[in-house]
């Protein structure tokens, strides 16, 4: 019953990897290699493709995995399996928050957590930028022009747009920006190349 | 309101790339600054409640804005928005995967679309430190945690941000129990 596994198997998978997306990438590689549903390989393809494409990147995965083990119904399963545990614990957690806010050691937990959540996201964009503009370890930096120009591109339409409309350019507005602008810089890098 | 707390939610996940990170910045323009369903101080609540529980940090967000609005059926329905989009163009991508990423104009999009995100991260997280209080502790734990992040990386040490949300957490229950005034944490 391929259904009853890949729900029961992405169950797992929501239920015991804390700390988002990212940190299931290695626990469910673990599952679809010990199922043979992918080679490590198709794998590491699949999390490209899941990191680029829009959503909750274990969403994605289990959409995947799920079509390609077991079609519509598949994907239905494992994608319900991996949002079920954290849908439970936070309905869970949201009913009793009212009183769990107002206690002096959440206080106290909170004013500790708040810098370790805004180092981790600055950390992640700074990550995120330098491996767009091509480093991928230490020792292995493949420099990429094109990011590099896109990047300064998108600093100055946002600041630009920001002095002139004196109000933030939305998210959606950038990206389909610069999906545009990844076309367009590499076709001129390309023709001149 | 349900419907709104959908559609609210399957735009959030429709035009978010690069995983939970990259929503918050979404989250916070949309529900904060735009439909103001949340203040921001309950945003931070919720980031690291989202971090420290199991799961997607998306789901454990379109859960806990949906509960907060609307009780069980709109966490159900806020969580179905953010999750539907993502199903069906991951579904659409399945059945097709190997011709999508042949073509040359998928890539060449993905490139800009990369450092887009990037700025969009960077500038969510520089909008959270402007708020953070300039005060020793707070400072000291925020360079420990941004240098470790970026130094495991480097030597491509994985390690979940599971252990500085828990140290951070530990650090902050025990400076507000032992200190009687609030200002010193």
């Amino acid at each position: 019953m391929i259904y009853l596994i890949l729900f029961l198997e992405f169950f797992k998978i929501g239920l015991f990897t804390i700390g988002g997306g990212f940190a299931m990438i290695p626990l469910i590689e673990e599952t679809v290699v010990a199922h043979g549903w992918l080679t490590q390989g198709e794998f590491f393809d699949l999390v490209g493709v899941c990191e680029s494409t829009p959503g909750p990147i274990a969403v994605n995965m289990a959409t995947y995995i799920g079509s390609q083990q077991g079609g519509l119904f598949g994907s239905c399963a494992a994608t319900l399996g991996v949002v079920l545990p954290s849908f439970l614990i936070i309905l869970l957690i949201a009913s009793i928050m009212k009183n769990l806010t107002n206690t002096k050691a959440f206080k106290g937990f909170m004013e500790g957590v708040k810098p370790v959540v805004t180092a981790l996201i600055l950390a992640t964009g700074v990550l995120f930028l330098v491996k767009a503009v091509g480093f991928a370890g230490i020792g292995k930096f493949d420099f990429d022009p094109v990011a590099v120009i896109i990047f300064a591109l998108v600093c100055g339409i946002y600041f630009v747009y920001k002095a002139v409309a004196k109000k933030k350019i939305s998210s959606v507005a950038l990206i389909i920006i610069s999906a545009a602008l990844g076309i367009g810089v590499s076709m001129i890098f390309e023709v001149t190349a | 309101m349900l419907f709104l707390l959908f559609m609210t939610f399957f735009k959030i996940g429709l035009f978010t790339f690069g995983g939970g990170y990259a929503m918050i910045a979404q989250i916070k323009e949309i529900v904060v600054e735009k439909n103001k369903w949340l203040t921001e101080d309950e945003l931070m609540e919720i980031i690291a409640i989202a971090e420290s529980t199991p799961g997607p940090i998306a789901i454990n967000m379109a859960t806990y804005v949906g509960y907060k609005k609307k009780g069980f059926w709109g966490s159900l329905m806020a969580t179905l928005g953010v999750v539907l989009p993502s199903m069906i163009i991951i579904y659409i991508i399945s059945l097709f995967l190997d011709a999508f990423m042949e073509n040359k104009y998928v890539a060449y999009a993905f490139v800009g679309i990369k450092c887009a995100v990037a700025f969009l991260i960077l500038r969510a997280g520089i909008g959270m430190f402007e708020k953070l209080q300039k005060k020793t502790v707070p400072m000291l734990i925020f360079s420990a945690v941004f240098a470790l992040m970026i130094v495991f990386e480097l030597l491509s040490v994985s390690f979940s941000s599971i252990v500085f949300i828990a140290a951070g957490g530990l650090i902050g229950i025990s400076l507000s129990l032992l200190c009687k005034k609030e200002e010193t944490v």
